[in-house]
């Protein structure tokens, strides 16, 4: 399994119920079903993966995430889960609002945009950065709206929700230790656990 | 875009051009002597259901697949009845060896459902009590009286659980009361291109039809058969009506254009253009082969199916009380089952924390898509089928080892 998706599944409880927003063929959630109990759902887009993630015995629902997500219930799903998608969205400020709206916990991975190598590229070749995890040109890439950690924890300062914990991941997606210091330097995949902790307190009502 | 090899378009299952077929099938017929009280408060005290099967029973039971049918389908739903039969049952692009429903990996039960007019109990056969045919004084079925005849029937096939029910359309409507009233007897429900009630529209559509077969005058209140007479014009229209709703505008758009019958305009009444020729043959085919009050039953029941109306109108928690996985299948261009009324199942089953998933397929069809071997449908409809067998033989072994 992908490096980001071992972490995100250390974070997830046992027992949960789980929404994978953009779950690709289902890797994860089959993963947290089979090891964690998590009931779990996808949303995915792509036909191709949703039938990869059928044969997986993965719930998927074909919806699209920008549009899509309405009919979920508040807190209907203990965490929701987004990963590498947030970038993609039309609206990703909104689609954090939902995630939190829908689920008492998001998770939420994203290619850091204020990694080392990226600034590097745009410094001395003046052009849009492409690396292996951002692999589009700037005419035609689903990512458009790239983003830093530091611009992220803006994003959730603004929409009040809280860190719980984060981490990011270098370019051989190994969380060493050094990069904890500059992470917003020294990351390329960021990972971020976050809550409302206003709401996650009135689940009790719910 | 048409594969050039086979001149069908390229999206179909490549395997579906080859001649796999179940082969010649025999129609076999229930006899049912315990009384089967309807929704409508009338009870049928005896009546027969006539039904095939495709492939092997296992030892344990637990292959079987049941089929049902849509407004105008019947048990017929594959192989051949003879070797001079020119065409197939009707879903034989999705039930056969290797195809969609394996029959080499499946028991495959498909019947007639009651009050249709293909061999089983219905306006065509004799009641008992007046010695003359029922017509129009027939029970009026509802999806859960089929639903019910269905469970007897599975009682005597010795199918305690199907691993799956599947269905287009209201067949679909079928697979979700199964779920509904019986939970407990089957693993998967396959809802495809199908609705949890008709919308006004919809209702609309099947009013016109039913008027244009009741208005006809050799209709006869619906006692044409003893006067010697049908309501063919009537059937025709209703037919033709329906046949409009089935496909998009697309589809027809595709295969008809505005290609004339005899390359130039008449300047009269009759037939100008080719999609006019084609819904008369389509109309008048039916009307030979189809009864009127089978007909009238039929869209009643589509138009009465609402499952969630005994619960306070919320399908979630009418779905609550389902345990089987679902499948739910729309088609893009579908606009008399539209991909939105799908959704409302797959919204409804998320709200009651099912297991479910969906998958609206890009197809020109129309509402008839669900009849053709799709290749995503294809493998999402083997794919999900596949996973319950695995789920069926796990616990298997887990009650073995027990």
């Amino acid at each position: 399994m992908r490096a980001d998706l071992e972490i995100i599944a250390d974070w997830i409880p046992a027992g949960s119920r789980v929404l994978d927003l953009g779950c690709g063929d289902g890797t994860l959630l089959s993963w947290l079903r089979q090891h964690r109990n998590v009931d779990g759902l996808g949303v995915e887009i792509n036909q191709d993966s949703i039938i990869r993630c059928i044969e997986k015995g993965v719930p998927v629902v074909q919806k699209n995430l920008d549009t899509g997500l309405t009919n979920f219930g508040d807190k209907s799903f203990d965490v929701v889960i987004m990963s590498q998608s947030l970038q993609q969205m039309k609206a990703p400020h909104k689609t954090l609002n939902e995630m939190l709206r829908i689920g008492r916990e998001a998770i939420v991975t994203f290619p850091n945009f204020g990694y080392w190598n990226t600034r590097r590229y745009l410094f001395f070749l003046g052009r849009m950065p492409m690396s292996k995890i951002l692999p589009y040109s700037w005419f035609d890439t689903p990512n458009i709206h790239l983003c830093t950690c530091r611009d992220f924890e803006r994003l959730c300062r603004d929409q009040k929700a809280r860190i719980r914990q984060s981490t990011v991941l270098d370019s051989q997606h190994q969380k060493r230790r050094a990069i904890r210091l500059l992470p917003n330097l020294l990351g390329e995949i960021a990972i971020y656990h976050v809550d409302k902790p206003h709401t996650a307190t009135a689940q009790g009502a719910a | 875009m048409t594969d050039q090899n086979t001149g069908q378009p390229a999206d179909l299952d490549p395997d579906h051009g080859k001649v796999r077929s179940v082969g010649i099938v025999e129609p076999q017929v229930m006899t049912f002597d315990e009384p089967l009280p309807l929704r409508s408060g009338r009870t049928l005290d005896h009546y027969e259901l006539v039904y095939e099967t495709y492939g092997e029973l296992n030892e344990s039971a637990s292959n079987a697949i049941l089929i049902c049918h849509a407004l105008s389908g019947h048990h017929h739903a594959a192989g051949y009845h003879s070797e001079q039969d020119s065409k197939p049952g009707w879903w034989d692009a999705c039930i056969g060896p290797g195809k969609a429903i394996d029959t080499e990996r499946y028991f495959v039960v498909s019947l007639n459902n009651l009050g249709g007019c293909h061999g089983s109990t219905g306006p065509q056969s004799i009641n008992p009590d007046t010695g003359k045919q029922w017509g129009p004084d027939f029970p009026v079925m509802a999806v859960r009286d089929w639903v019910k005849s269905q469970a007897r029937l599975a009682d005597r096939l010795g199918i305690e659980c199907w691993l799956a029910v599947v269905g287009g359309s209201l067949g679909g409507m079928q697979a979700l009361r199964w779920s509904i009233d019986y939970p407990d007897r089957l693993r998967g429900a396959a809802a495809i291109a199908s609705a949890p009630k008709l919308t006004a529209q919809n209702i609309a559509f099947n009013e016109v039809a039913r008027q244009a077969i009741i208005n006809d005058p050799s209709f006869h209140h619906g006692h044409y058969a003893e006067h010697g007479d049908y309501p063919k014009q009537g059937l025709m229209l209703a037919r033709m009506l329906g046949h409009i709703t089935y496909l998009s505008d697309a589809g027809m758009r595709e295969k008809f254009g505005r290609d004339l019958k005899t390359g130039t305009l008449s300047f009269d009444y009759d037939v100008d253009f080719q999609v006019e020729s084609y819904l008369r043959h389509q109309g008048e085919n039916f009307s030979s082969t189809f009864d009127a009050n089978t007909y009238l039953l039929m869209t009643k029941a589509l138009d009465y199916f609402d499952p969630a109306a005994d619960h306070d109108h919320d399908l979630a928690r009418c779905l609550a009380q389902a345990k089987a996985r679902f499948l739910v299948v729309a088609f893009s261009t579908d606009w008399r089952f539209a991909p939105e009324r799908s959704e409302e199942i797959v919204n409804a089953l998320i709200h009651a924390g099912k297991d479910v998933s969906y998958l609206e397929i890009d197809a020109p069809q129309g509402h008839d898509a669900f009849l053709f071997p799709i290749k995503p449908y294809v493998r999402a409809l083997s794919g999900f089928l596949a996973r319950l067998t695995e789920e069926a033989e796990q616990a298997s072994e887990v009650t073995h080892a027990g």
